[in-house]
Order: C-alpha cells, then structure tokens, then sequence
C-alpha cells in the first residue's frame, strides 16, 4: 500500500479523478527516470560554472588530503580524476624552470623533459604493474601516481624559497632534508595505495619502478640551481 | 606397420620423457618454418620443441607442459601476450641478477637461470636504472672533481640522461637483435644444437650490464686507478657472463666464425664501458698546484668552460 502510494505520488492530481469513458484527462504526466526525484540534479548544464569548478576543485582537494595522510581509502582508487596529477606537474615544471642556464644545454630539465617523464613514467610504471599481474585499473593507477608527487612539488616550492636566501651548504643541507623527507613520503603514500592491488610474491617488483621515479624526481629538484 | 606419423609421434614421446628426466640436456631444437609466422620473438627457448607432421593435438600440448615451454597466448597484439613476458617473481628477479654478477665457467646464464622463462621485466628496469645511475654518478663526480674551482657553478646536465639513454637502451636492444640474426642464420646452414630465441639474447644483454649499475656509482670516488680497476673488473664479470652464454653455440662452427663471433661480443661490450667512462666520467684537468704564489688575476681569467 506504502509503494503503492509513493508510486503514484506524481499523480497525486489524479488520484481524485474517476475515470469513465469520454471524460478527456488534462495534465501533465511527468514519468521520474531511475529512482531520482529532483530533476536539477541530473541537470548541470543549468547551474552556474562556479559551482561545477568547485565541485571538481573540491574533489581534488579531498584527494589531496588523502595524500597528505596516506591510510587505505578507496577516494583515491575509486574516483580518480586526472586534474590534480595534471595541476601538480604543470606547477612542478614550471617551478624548475629558470635555473642556471637554461638556454645553455647544460642546465636543468626542460618543460617538455619535466613533463615527458612523469607522465611518461607514470605509464610505464602503470604497464609495468599491469603486466606483472596487478589488479588496479590503468587510469586508477595514473591518479595515484600522479596526486603522490604532491609532497615532492611542496618541497620544490620550499627549495626555491630557501635559495632566495642564499645557496651555501646550510641552504643544500636543508633542501637535501627537505627533498629526502617528501621523497620517502611520496613513495611510502604511493605503495600504501598501489601495493594492495599485486600478489605478494612480486610487491617489490611493482615498488621499485616507484622507488626509481620518485627519486628521479626529487634528483631534479634538489639539482636545482638558480641563475645567478 | 606404423604409419609414418605415428612413429613420428612415438620419437616425440621417448624424447620427451627423456628431457622430463634430465632438464640439462642439450636438445635439438627443431623450429619448424611457421617460426618466422609468429612474430618477432616468439616462443619458449630451446626446449620448445614442436613437430607439426604429429595431428595429435593433445600429445604436443601435453609435451609442452612436461617440457615446461612457455608459449605466449593471442597474438602480438594482445595483452596476454606481453603479460607471458613478465612472469616472474622478486625471487626469481633477484636470482637472476645474482648470476650475473657471479658468472661460473659451469654456469651457463640461459640455461641454468632462465630455463625458457625468458622475462622483459629485468633487462627493462635495468637499462633504464643503468641510465639514471650513469648520469647522476656523472654529474656527482664533474661537481666533486671540480669543487675547488671558485669560478666552477654547478649545472645539472640533464641533456647526459637523453644521450645515456639514446646508447644504453641501443645497445641493450639492437646488439641482442643483431647477435640473434646472425646466430640463427648461421645455424640455419648447419642444423646445430638449438640456438637462443631472440627474447633469451634479450634478456642475457639485459641482466649482464648489472654489474655496470654499483660500478658507475663507485666511479664517482675520484681516483683514476680505482677507475681504471673497477671498469677491469666489470668487464671481465659480464663479458664472462656473455662468453659463457654464447660459446657454446658458438663453437661448433668454424674456429674462424667461432673466434670472431666472441670476440666481437667482447669488443663491443668494452666499447660501451669505456665509451660510458670517458664521456660521463672525464677527469677534470688539474691545475697542477702552484709551488710559486700566482696572481689573483690569472686565477680570474681562467674561464673553464662548460665541460
């Protein structure tokens, strides 16, 4: 009786009405699609871009600050997005540029080198693990690869801001600290994700790779040297 | 009277359980002309053994579970076939790299190590760690050689990792392709005791420039003899590993081709450790250090330049 009524709830007008034979029935019947019941849900092209970039930015937030406390939560695996990994690398190789000599082929990485091998990178590690017999999606693992590089772009931003006051030893040995401590934090956050998805017998198969990127990685942020 | 077939198929089975019985025996590898139909590096090592005169389907599938030939499923194409590729476990990895660094004159790579299970897995991760660690040892060692020059400013030199990979991941791959062509077409004329598949050449190539990964990391200690001692030492490990793998497939051909062939595996491996010292590692120019007081002034105008 309870279904019955909610069922016929968007024909609550006609509930009342007696239907015979000539009497012709006006209105509107409105058939709700799945079990939804607000329609301006389903209709995002009607609400305002702020509130569609807020959303996306808050879901990248959200995974942000799993990164940050890295514990087995399905945010990062479940609903993965690709914005953040591409905001942390644009910032990443952004912040590297304009260090010593960059005309000059001796410098540091380029932008497209920055960017060429983190995604590059990211993809074969994910193939890697694939191949290897891991159970994680292809894209699910390119989120986790990339959101994890965000303790390495903050030590970045922290080196850069060090050598605004000078670039003597005490200034290396605080980046060195810095880049080591985000490097393990990186890697330690990226395998607490990715290391539940291969059989036990290959984890340090499938670690290595990641070990190997992320130091990369801060290698080219603690070799930082800015012009002088 | 047997037909001709299944006596055919009677040969198959003596050779078979006789192989279950003793896995180091070498074995003749009959690849039949639908080789060349499986594209490029396909298939088990030696011991895959297949006969296609037998129609018994099941008496070859089963002679390939007891010789323990890894087939890869689907075609090229697919995933599943590159995923036969990787069948490995750390232990086996680990294994693996062990016997590259402590070669033993009984020891055949291939056969003892490998035994068919051909992996990409290793020769992959350990060209591009070779690549990463020669060019970050390089650069560590140019910044500690030159140190004490006041007009020295470091520089990364991140253009060394292109070119250090350009040539190590050329030569982990092109010097297998051509060392398999010219083997195989060699034993092509001469039906000889079963020669490496392609993926197996790969792999040897592949876990022999492991010694060169701690090697390149010790050549950042700036001294030369210690160099010069190391780089000895490295290509005498791996180019043993290689020698031992190939020579004998090698040696039943003429003494002449037999020579050559080794020798110029051994050449052209030394080429790459030397190349890689002198480019990645060059010994700064010491000023020899001035007995008499110089002027400031010509310490001023000795510009080094990028190098």
């Amino acid at each position: 009786m309870a279904a019955a009524d909610d069922a016929s709830r968007p024909f609550a007008g006609l509930s009342d009405v007696s239907i015979s034979g000539d009497i012709s029935v006006e209105g509107d019947i409105s058939v709700p699609v799945g079990s939804s019941r607000r329609d301006d849900e389903y209709s995002t092209l009607d609400e305002p871009v702020k509130e569609t970039i807020l959303r996306d930015l808050r879901a990248v937030g959200n995974k942000f600050i799993h990164v940050l406390y890295p514990k087995r939560s399905s945010a990062l695996l479940r609903d993965w997005d690709l914005w953040g990994p591409l905001l942390l690398c644009v910032t990443l190789a952004l912040l590297l540029q304009g260090g010593a000599a960059d005309s000059d082929d001796q410098g540091g990485p380029q932008f497209a080198e920055v960017f060429v091998i983190i995604w590059f990178g990211s993809i074969i590690i994910t193939l890697n693990s694939k191949l290897l017999g891991g159970t994680i999606s292809f894209f699910q693992s390119l989120c986790v690869l990339g959101y994890c590089i965000m303790p390495l772009t903050v030590a970045m931003a922290v080196c850069r801001i060090v050598l605004i006051g000078g670039s003597g030893t005490v200034s290396f040995a605080v980046r060195l600290v810095v880049v080591t401590a985000s490097f393990g934090w990186s890697t330690f956050a990226s395998t607490a994700f990715l290391g539940d998805s291969q059989p036990a017998n290959r984890k340090a198969l499938v670690v290595y790779p990641v070990f190997l990127f992320y130091f990369v990685i801060g290698w080219m942020i603690l070799t930082f040297s800015p012009s002088q | 009277m047997a037909t001709p077939d299944d006596l055919q198929f009677q040969e198959f089975e003596e050779a078979a359980e006789l192989l279950s019985a003793d896995p180091e025996a070498s074995t003749l590898s009959l690849s039949a002309s639908d080789n060349s139909a499986r594209a490029g590096g396909g298939g088990g090592g030696s011991e895959d053994v297949k006969l296609d005169l037998s129609d018994d389907e099941e008496g070859q599938e089963e002679s390939s579970e007891l010789l323990g030939g890894q087939k890869p499923s689907g075609g090229f194409w697919t995933f599943e076939y590159y995923e036969s590729f990787f069948n490995v476990d750390t232990v086996q990895v680990l294994d693996r790299v062990k016997g590259s660094v402590l070669p033993l004159p009984g020891r055949n790579f291939i056969k003892h190590y490998i035994r068919s299970n051909p992996d990409l897995y290793g020769p992959f991760w350990i060209c591009v760690t070779l690549v990463f660690s020669v060019a970050i040892s390089g650069n560590l060692s140019t910044f500690i050689s030159k140190m004490g020059d006041p007009s020295y400013h470091y520089r990364p030199q991140f253009h060394r990792v292109t070119i250090a990979a350009v040539v190590i991941f050329m030569y982990a791959w092109l010097v297998p392709i051509g060392l398999w062509g010219f083997l195989t077409w060699r034993q092509g004329t001469e039906r000889q005791i079963g020669g490496y598949s392609f993926l197996e050449t790969v792999c040897v190539y592949g876990y022999s420039l492991f010694i060169y990964i701690p090697t390149s990391v010790l050549w950042i200690i700036p001294f030369e003899w210690l160099r010069w001692t190391l780089i000895v030492v490295a290509m005498v490990i791996s180019g043993s590993v290689l020698v031992l793998t190939f020579w004998p497939v090698v040696r039943e051909d003429t003494k002449v081709m037999a020579v050559a062939t080794v020798a110029t595996i051994v050449v052209l491996h030394t080429l790459l450790a030397i190349g890689c010292k002198m480019y990645f590692f060059q010994t700064a120019v010491h000023a020899p250090t001035p007995a008499a007081p110089t002027t400031p002034a010509i310490h001023m105008t000795l510009t080094p330049g990028p190098h």
